[in-house]
């Protein structure tokens, strides 16, 4: 077994034994990645300089004695929405082209603080708005399993990298589902963890109260892992909670007894593919197997969740997408073309205003622009009640509904999605079938509670099956023993996609 | 057409800079005319993924002045995001609160010690809190378009309080902004610096016009860029009658045109219609999801309570009241701010008469402020070293004129009252020696007494010089009286 298919609690051992370095360790990665991420496409840019170094640097450090962090010497992933100091973060928009952060996300502060490798960016829809990854204003990103099919998205580049040993961690953001739905895609694992659990300082914002940072990785062990170091309260951001962060890799191995899953009967049945349904249900019998009890139970409003988000979300990335007018940093027009363009329509559009249309105009991609208009449109005078407002009601029903469902159940167990992987370019003609990818996702991210992806199976055609679990906020540490429990028993986790 | 009598209705926005070392949710200092752009971090240059954290000082600053303008303050507040575009708005919105305020429904009192208007109870709708812009200068000369942005004043805390349209005349106006503005450095809350923008107004004016078929309002008109306490006064009276002369020509209402933005020219005396900021005045005002909502308790609430000293309105009357002074008396020297006040307030306890120490406060002690531009703190005569002098004049060991000069002595020197009537030689002269040189006098000037008994009580004055002359250090007052007494016992 080469040493890309170990798991990182795997080879964080053998580092620490002395067997392994982390520059071997990093240039497997980069070698990896030099031989397949052509065909899967899964990193806009590969840091392997600053990676070789920072990898000889640890090893340095762990040979003089010196305390390391918890990640010593891993090589991770970063999807390409965290400010990195000096270093390009596009958010994998044309808009963020060129741009540099003067400063770290609290998430990079923490991993260069764990010792942790930063292996490169990956790919993503621009601004996090998509399912599939092709919004990206740079490159479409493969699924290891069919590379005719989308990953997932937004965290697409997150997820495949690790479902095709190009990464042993990864960090994502989810806002409606942009961990869970990539990972469920890919056959690995995905947490979102709940709202205020990790630092949004730094990411860059789609849609600020539902937005999370979150790991994905092959096992859920290491999953536990990175969360670990990802977690944490920070006085930048308000709305981080200040509560501490428990030890999820010291306990991940660790059955809960007595455990309740509870299972909405919605969830199946019209629209889910059989084989899903098929895959879900059997990971259900393996919990029961395990001495779980399963009770069914009703969310009401959880129907409404779709049309909730697609409210909020694109209404505060409205407001949050402004700042990207031209003016200051990022994409702007060409001066000399508004003036020539002015000079020639001969319209009373003053210069400002035809460099701000035209500069979002370019700089944004269609669906980025669509959601702009959405939240525009829903919070404007006149359409403020009838739409946010509105919504606002609706998703404190929705967290209503899962605190009344949390008092009789541990945790909900589901599907990720309603269908496998699709091909490339299937859906992108059709937003109302894009959004509806996020179907049995976005309502964690209504209600702010945590929620993990785990592999559970596959289709007739080789296509990864996810498994959703959800738990109350701060959850994690049982969710992660619920997930843990589940993938020692199967092996789903252990399968590999070929690529030569 | 005829004349038509009208009043104005005014109401005022006024925005004050809170006197914080740090911004209203980043570290930045909020220090002026530092070089453009030097203070200035990710989160208030609207970074990506920059998030604000409230800086409660300013919270607190902003809680102080609103329960001092009689404000109930919500347990409940939060934080709304105003939506527009404009390049000194890096973020694309001001955050800023909306339908919940900090505080809400107060009052300011002003009245007039020259009867320019009736005492005045001014509303104040609500006072809350927001996030300051950055400069923009522009170049348009020949359209070039060239603008530079300062951001250093982004993200400065600003308290917005708003009044309801209680004001009736220019100068009601302009003394609710010197009583606010007044009320401000009691609180220590703001520089209150107008010039520097740290204290700026806007004001909302319409005309309700007494026509032969009842009365009419014209459209409302906000009156931006009026920076000193003169441009407020002359803005609004500007406004008021072109207001009317538009009325005059177009007939046109409130209602029938849309709120339109003046900005006041000062060098020109005009008003002018500004190019709106944005085409839509539709600012889609939603809860800012990057701040979590702000919940005050009573306790929080009395503490700040009892940060607040006594007030101008509550001093002027304490010191009209127990200490005697005029309405004048008092307003003089509450106006000049609470060191004044507390200089005042100690000479009088010192001296012992509060009267001849609120004379000497606002004529003596004022002068020499105003002369030397200094505060009361930079004043060289403490209270204590003033009360003394004022305690020979109230023994009568000085006269006025005599105490004048051992006043502008003490200004260059240290020593006490006392030494420096010693210093300048001046003593007291013994009263029956006085009385004496009186009779001398009398005696000697037949002329002069024929001329008191027969009405002319003036000339006496001959006889104080010559008494001057025998001994510099009579009082001339004294000489007068028992000059006066003797003759007329004659
Ligand atoms: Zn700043």
């Amino acid at each position: 077994m080469s040493i890309i298919q170990k798991t990182a609690s795997e080879q964080l051992a053998l580092l620490n034994s002395g067997e392994l370095t982390s520059v071997e360790l990093t240039q497997a990665y980069l070698n990896q990645i030099e031989q397949i991420d052509g065909q899967v496409g899964a990193f806009l840019r590969v840091e392997t300089e600053s990676a070789l170094a920072q990898a000889a640097a640890i090893d340095q450090k762990r040979a003089t004695g010196a305390p390391l962090g918890k990640l010593a010497g891993l090589p991770v992933a970063i999807k390409d929405i965290l400010c990195t100091k000096d270093t390009p973060t596009t958010c994998g928009s044309r808009m963020l082209e060129n741009f540099e952060p003067p400063y770290n996300a609290t998430v990079v502060e923490k991993l260069l603080a764990a010792d942790a490798v930063i292996l490169g960016r990956t790919n993503m829809d621009e601004f996090a708005m998509g399912s599939s990854t092709e919004n990206s204003a740079y490159q479409t990103t493969q699924n290891p399993w069919d590379t005719t099919r989308i990953p997932g998205g937004s965290s697409g580049g997150a997820a495949a990298c690790v479902s095709a040993d190009m990464a042993p961690l990864s960090v994502g953001t989810d806002t409606g589902g942009s961990i869970r739905q990539p990972a469920a895609l890919c056959g690995c694992v995905g947490l979102k963890p709940t709202y205020g659990r990790v630092s949004r300082y730094g990411l860059i914002a789609f849609a600020s109260s539902l937005d999370q940072i979150g790991p994905l990785a092959r096992t859920v062990e290491d999953t536990a892992l990175l969360l670990e170091v990802l977690a944490g309260h920070d006085p930048l951001d308000s709305t981080s909670v200040n509560q501490p962060t428990p030890a999820y890799s010291e306990t991940v191995n660790q059955p809960l007894e007595n455990l309740t899953l509870g299972v909405v009967d919605r969830h199946f049945g019209e629209g889910i593919d059989p084989e899903i349904e098929a895959a879900v249900q059997a990971a259900i019998q393996v919990y029961e197997s395990l001495g779980a009890t399963i009770k069914h139970i009703e969310m009401p409003h959880a129907d409404y969740g779709i049309a909730t988000y697609y409210i909020i979300a694109p209404c505060e990335a409205s407001s949050n997408l402004a700042r990207y007018d031209g003016a200051h940093y990022g994409y702007r027009t060409d001066q000399a073309e508004v003036v020539a363009e002015l000079a020639e329509d001969g319209s009373d559009e003053g210069p400002l205003v035809r460099m701000y249309r035209k500069s979002r105009s370019e700089g944004f991609g269609e669906e980025v622009q669509r959601r702009i208009m959405l939240g525009t449109y829903a919070l404007s005078e006149g359409y403020y009640d009838a739409f946010y407002l509105k919504a606002l009601k609706v998703r404190r029903l929705i967290r209503q509904d899962y605190d009344a469902a949390f008092e009789q159940v541990d945790m909900i167990i589901g599907p990720v999605t309603a269908n496998p992987a699709f091909a490339q370019g299937e859906k992108t003609s059709d937003p109302m079938a894009m959004y509806l990818e996020d179907l049995y996702t976005v309502t964690a991210n209504l209600a702010g509670i945590a929620g993990i992806s785990l592999p559970c199976g596959f289709t007739s055609g080789g296509l990864p099956v996810g498994l959703q679990l959800q738990a109350a906020p701060f959850q994690e540490e049982k969710l992660l023993r619920a997930a843990q429990m589940y993938q020692a028993a199967t092996d789903f986790h252990t399968r590999r996609p070929e690529l030569s | 057409m005829s004349e038509f009598s009208y009043e104005i209705v005014i109401g005022l926005e006024v925005h004050v800079q809170l006197k914080t070392k740090t911004k209203l949710f980043c570290r930045c200092r909020t220090e002026f005319g530092n070089p453009p752009n030097t203070q200035t971090c990710p989160v208030c240059l609207g970074m990506p993924g920059s998030l604000p954290v409230m800086n409660k000082k300013a919270y607190f600053l902003g809680m102080r002045t609103a329960l001092a303008l009689n404000c109930g303050i919500p347990k409940f507040t939060k934080w709304d995001r105003k939506n527009y575009f404009y390049p000194d708005l890096p973020k694309g919105y001001q955050t800023s609160q909306f339908d919940l305020p900090m505080s809400e429904e107060g009052y300011l009192d002003i009245k007039s010690t020259k009867d320019e208007f009736e005492p005045r109870r001014v509303r104040i709708i609500r006072a809350h809190l927001e996030e300051d812009a950055g400069k923009s200068m522009h170049d348009e000369a020949a359209g070039k378009g060239d603008s530079r942005i300062d951001l250093n004043r982004t993200g400065t805390p600003l308290l917005e309080i708003v009044s309801y349209p209680d004001m009736r005349s220019a100068a009601e106006a302009k003394a609710y902004m010197q009583e606010l503005r007044l009320l401000l450095t009691y609180l220590d809350v703001s520089d209150c610096n107008m010039q520097e923008g740290s204290l700026r107004c806007d004001a909302n004016v319409n005309l309700h016009i007494t026509t032969d078929d009842g009365v009419i309002a014209t459209p409302i008109v906000e009156i931006k860029n009026m920076n000193s306490f003169r441009s407020v006064e002359r803005g609004i009276e500007y406004e008021a009658k072109r207001q009317y002369d538009v009325w005059q020509e177009t007939g046109k209402v409130l209602g029938e045109l849309p709120k339109q933005t003046r900005g006041w020219d000062d060098s020109a005396q005009v008003t002018r219609s500004q190019r709106e900021k944005e085409e839509s005045a539709d600012y889609r005002y939603f809860p800012c999801p990057d701040l979590v909502p702000v919940i005050v308790t009573d306790q929080q609430i009395d503490e700040v309570r009892q940060e607040i000293g006594e007030l101008p309105s509550a001093l002027r009357e304490r010191l009209q009241n127990e200490f005697g002074l005029t309405i004048y008396s008092a307003d003089v020297i509450v106006n000049q701010g609470l060191s004044l006040v507390e200089y005042y307030l100690e000479l009088a306890a010192a001296a012992g008469d509060n009267k001849l120490a609120g004379n000497w406060v606002q004529g003596e002690v004022l002068r020499i402020l105003n002369d030397q531009e200094i505060e009361i703190e930079d004043f060289p005569i403490d209270a204590g070293r003033l009360a003394e002098l004022l305690q020979l004049i109230q023994t009568g060991d000085l006269d006025s004129s005599k105490a004048k000069d051992v006043f502008a002595a003490m200004l260059t020197s240290e020593s006490s009252a006392a030494d420096v009537v010693k210093e300048l030689g001046i003593e007291k002269v013994d009263e029956g020696a006085l009385e004496a040189l009186c009779q001398v006098l009398v005696e000697r000037n037949q002329r002069i007494v024929d001329d008191v008994k027969s009405g002319n009580e003036k000339a006496v004055g001959a006889l104080i010089g010559q008494a001057k002359k025998e001994n510099p250090n009579v009082n001339p007052g004294q000489v007068r009286q028992i000059c006066l007494e003797i003759i007329n016992n004659l």
